[in-house]
């Protein structure tokens, strides 16, 4: 087994990494895979909230690379689904306290007992988001229908695309309100691709199930109640997988998924 | 001044002409005032002096050369239809056509080189500057002494600085500076000119606020002191 590394980055705050790497993670791992979560925010933590599993830390990453503890310590295995596992940040240290080679070798560590490894890196273009793209071999690019969340999600991919390794780079836009889009008072998928030509690999919609089970600690894919967001992080780990999953094939026939259909109709 | 007395540059020197109609005397005065108001062009210059139909005698040929050889000014030869004037200019040791100057071997090798008809397809050297081959994305920044050509779109957020001129196929959405040495007749194009700021030698504008404005290939230019905008065509 050797694990595909892929780092989930953004450039702005507040768009969604964080909660896109756990759901992302929870349905890679409903789906059968070997998951496990690196949060290389440190200093700022929050991966192991939105998962569920912050009670459960004894030793962090920075543990591991002063050596306090071993790798296998540090890990968090969740226990709702099978191989699915964190290896949590420090939160009483700041980014400067690991170097991008420890994030290569600590990974490289993890490559031969998982399928996935997810990075969840921090906001920003200093050294905790070189830290979390040095061990990458793909990149997801977190973005909003937002100008500025586009702006940085465009440096972001421009820095990614100077890197001489040319990491394979994939979007994925959160937080899509189709009525507004409907009304132009949002950036529509087409308007951000336009601006960002980068590939498309998936679209979540705003939905107030992802505050409710990040605040609970429960991503959407442990509930068993299907929800819009919850759908569309599915299909994200089908596209991660390799499956053909078609953008636009979200689900509900009536009601706001048909009008987004309507509106994503175009895309590619 | 009257068009009595023409010039023009041959390859062995200057052609004077000088009218048939009119008195020799005036001719010639008109013609030595006009060397002393340009003293300095006409300064070690070689003519040959086309008098057409006129008839010259020998002792007024005499007083023009040595009228010129005082301001400087030698005569190759005397060019004219009249059989009188051409014995004169032979008696004193002129040519009497062009043709003639032409078997003269040329004084040295390098006004040989110098006098080489040029080519007939000349070599176009144009201006220097740099190609990118790819969409520049915020954050990017260009600088060129030369023009900066992009094959792709400028995002918001980069910057590109060029000397000469700016071309940009695809969207230009960023800033950009074009005669940023001063350079006023520098132009900015582009499939869709949208940048966030635009720039020319000491000239600054932004796009106008209209997203419904039908995209087309534009050129910004400046014109009666500011910076214009106009369809970008072939």
């Amino acid at each position: 087994m050797t694990a595909r590394v892929i780092t989930i980055t953004s450039g702005k705050g507040g768009v969604g990494k964080t909660t896109a790497t756990a759901n992302i993670a929870v349905a890679l791992a409903s789906l059968g895979k070997k998951v496990v979560c690196v949060d290389a925010d440190i200093g700022l933590r929050n991966l192991d909230v939105v998962m569920g599993l912050e009670n459960r830390i004894v030793y962090d990453l920075v543990d591991v690379v002063e050596g306090r503890c071993k790798l296998r310590q540090a890990m968090v295995k969740d226990k709702r689904v099978a191989d699915l596992y964190l290896l949590p940040a420090a939160q009483t240290r700041d980014k400067t306290a690991i170097s991008p080679q420890d994030m290569v070798s600590l990974t490289g560590q993890l490559r031969a007992d998982f399928e996935f490894i997810l990075i969840d890196s921090p906001a920003g273009i200093e050294w905790g988001f070189r830290n979390a793209l040095a061990p990458a071999d793909e990149v997801i690019v977190v973005t909003n229908p937002e100008v500025s969340a586009v702006r940085d999600a465009d440096r972001i991919i421009g820095l990614i695309e100077a890197d001489p390794r040319r990491l394979p780079t994939s979007l994925l836009l959160n937080r899509i309100k189709p009525e507004m889009i409907r009304r132009g008072d949002m950036l529509s998928v087409n308007d951000v691709l336009e601006i960002l030509s980068t590939r498309l690999l998936g679209v979540v919609p705003e939905d107030e199930h992802i505050l409710i089970s990040s605040n609970r600690g429960t991503p959407l894919a442990l509930d068993s109640e299907r929800t819009p967001a919850g759908d569309a992080f599915l299909n994200v780990a089908r596209r991660l997988m390799g499956e053909k999953v078609p953008l636009i094939q979200l689900e509900r026939k009536d009601g706001w998924f048909s009008r987004l259909t309507r509106i994503f109709g175009s895309s590619k | 001044m009257d068009d009595s007395i023409t010039l023009k540059g041959i390859k062995q020197g200057l052609l004077v002409t000088m009218k048939p109609e009119g008195r020799w005397p005036d001719l010639t005065a008109r013609l030595v005032a006009q060397i002393d108001a340009q003293s300095a062009f006409f300064r070690g210059a070689r003519v040959a002096l086309a008098v057409g139909p006129r008839e010259v005698r020998r002792h007024e040929l005499a007083n023009l050369l040595k009228l010129l050889s005082a301001r400087d000014v030698s005569v190759l030869a005397v060019l004219s239809e009249d059989a009188a004037t051409i014995g004169s200019a032979r008696k004193l040791g002129l040519k009497t056509s062009l043709t003639e100057l032409e078997l003269e071997p040329p004084d040295s090798s390098f006004e040989a080189l110098a006098e080489l008809p040029p080519p007939i397809d000349p070599e176009e050297h144009g201006t220097g500057g740099v190609l990118i081959k790819r969409t520049l994305r915020n954050g990017r920044v260009v600088r060129s002494d030369g023009h900066v050509v992009v094959l792709g779109d400028v995002n918001a957020g980069a910057v590109i600085v060029a000397r000469g001129d700016v071309i940009v196929w695809g969207r230009l959405r960023g800033t950009v500076h074009a005669g940023a040495g001063g350079d006023e007749s520098a132009v900015v194009c582009a499939l869709n000119l949208a940048p966030t700021q635009l720039r020319i030698a000491s000239y600054i504008t932004i796009s106008p606020d209209d997203s419904r404005r039908k995209a087309r290939p534009e050129m910004a230019l400046v014109r009666n002191g500011r910076i214009e905008a106009e369809a970008w065509e072939p």
